[in-house]
């Protein structure tokens, strides 16, 4: 996944970048199966493929060449800034990284509750099912209203024609 | 110390932001730090030799993987690809206004 | 596009269709839900269109069938929020009852909330890909 990553960050040619972005989400899917999860290994395999689809369309309206890249110190100073952003993110969150819980072995605060009774007070044996529809409605039902939201502005921004002023 | 994957791989998309200048690319590495996030999301959940968080019948498990992080990245996912639809929408629509997918020439044709 | 795409698209688009129904309504039993089931309906739409064109589906005025279909589940989500109100005081009570759980007719509300979000979500991501694939210019 982390090649997908580098090549599709460096290759020069946008649908080549689309498919290595393609290698870094099914090997995500496959990460969630590995990991237990298979309500999100369906989705994320279906999710993966549209979102190659939609990339790819709007790359086919378009052109599918990178831009030229410039050189000179204004280069050097982007690459050096990303380089400081990256060493002081990664140094900064390996300190963090032992305040964390140990791998395996999360902390079930709530979820140890969910897990306990979720049988019995939702009758749903999928439990991710239980939470995002019954313990946690509102959040579901706030990504909802987000979806409707992002749709409903990409029609505005693509529809054909506008008001006359 | 497995955290450390999906950090690596936000780093990346992150270095990808900063540095290229095409929308598309920019767009690519957006969708790749949202996926290191639902992999660190789904790597804190995990629990040694858990079971799927599914109840079977007759069956009483008590090592379940925990599910709250999975129904929160579940929502998100699908966020994800309406927000990723919308940004690839503003890019054509540029690209149709300015004729070109670099972010510094559309500065300097703006005025 | 060319005649063995159109076919087998034309075989396979219902079978997706199906697919995705199934795993709607299984969603409180099985993996899958709301989510997984609303996106792979807006798949079997994608098929169809990428092979037929959006003409096929008579789809290319403003106002189509995949966003009225968006509305209405997000309206049937709300309609079940507050009929839990309603019965109960409570916004978002499962008010139904709970059913012998193992079976298909169970868990209260959560396959209505889950037919809901898959008939929005569907309709969503197909108005996404219709938008961007037949507005020219």
């Amino acid at each position: 996944m982390i090649l997908g990553a580098i090549l599709a960050i460096w290759v020069s040619n946008l649908v080549a970048a689309v498919v290595s972005m393609g290698i870094v989400g099914f090997g995500l899917a496959l990460c969630f199966l590995f990991l237990e999860a298979p309500d999100l290994a369906i989705v994320q395999i279906v999710v993966e493929i549209l979102s190659l689809v939609i990339i790819l369309a709007a790359i086919m309206k378009t052109t599918p060449e990178d831009t030229k890249e410039a050189r000179g110190p204004l280069r050097m100073t982007m690459y050096i800034g990303g380089a400081v952003f990256f060493i002081i993110f990664l140094v900064s969150f390996i300190r963090i990284c032992g305040l964390l819980p140990e791998f395996g072995s999360p902390v079930l605060r709530m979820a140890g509750d969910y897990i306990g009774s979720g049988l019995q007070k939702t009758g749903a044996p999928n439990l991710v099912a239980a939470i995002i529809l019954n313990f946690r409605g509102y959040d579901t039902l706030g990504e909802a209203t987000v979806l409707f939201a992002a749709v409903v502005g990409l029609i505005v921004v693509l529809r054909k024609v506008g008001r006359k002023r | 110390m497995i955290y450390i994957l999906p950090i690596i791989l936000f780093l990346i998309a992150l270095f990808g932001i900063v540095v290229k200048r095409n929308l598309i690319k920019i767009i690519i590495s957006i969708s790749i730090m949202e996926y290191a996030i639902f992999l660190f999301f789904a790597l804190i959940g995990y629990r040694v030799e858990g079971v799927p968080p599914i109840e079977v019948e007759g069956v009483r498990y008590v090592k379940f993987v925990d599910p709250l992080p999975q129904a929160l990245v579940l929502t998100a996912i699908v966020i994800g690809l309406a927000t990723t639809a919308l940004l690839v929408a503003i890019a054509v629509r540029i690209y149709q206004k300015y004729g070109t997918f670099d972010i510094e020439k559309m500065r300097k044709l703006k005025g | 596009m060319s005649e063995i795409v159109k076919t087998v698209s034309r075989l396979f688009s219902p079978l997706i269709f199906l697919f995705g129904i199934y795993i709607t309504i299984h969603g409180h039993l099985t993996p899958g839900g709301g989510f997984a089931g609303g996106v792979i309906l807006a798949g079997a739409v994608v098929l169809g269109i990428l092979a037929y064109g959006g003409e096929k589906f008579g789809l290319t005025g403003k106002k189509n069938k995949a966003s009225a279909s968006e509305s209405l589940g997000i309206l049937l989500f709300w309609f079940v929020a507050i009929l839990g109100l309603m019965f109960g005081g409570i916004f978002f009570l499962n008010f139904m009852g709970k059913g012998i759980p193992f079976h298909i007719f169970s868990a209260g509300i959560i396959p209505l909330c889950n037919i809901g979000i898959a008939v929005e979500v569907g309709g969503a991501i197909s108005v996404i890909v219709l938008a961007l694939i037949l507005f020219e210019k």
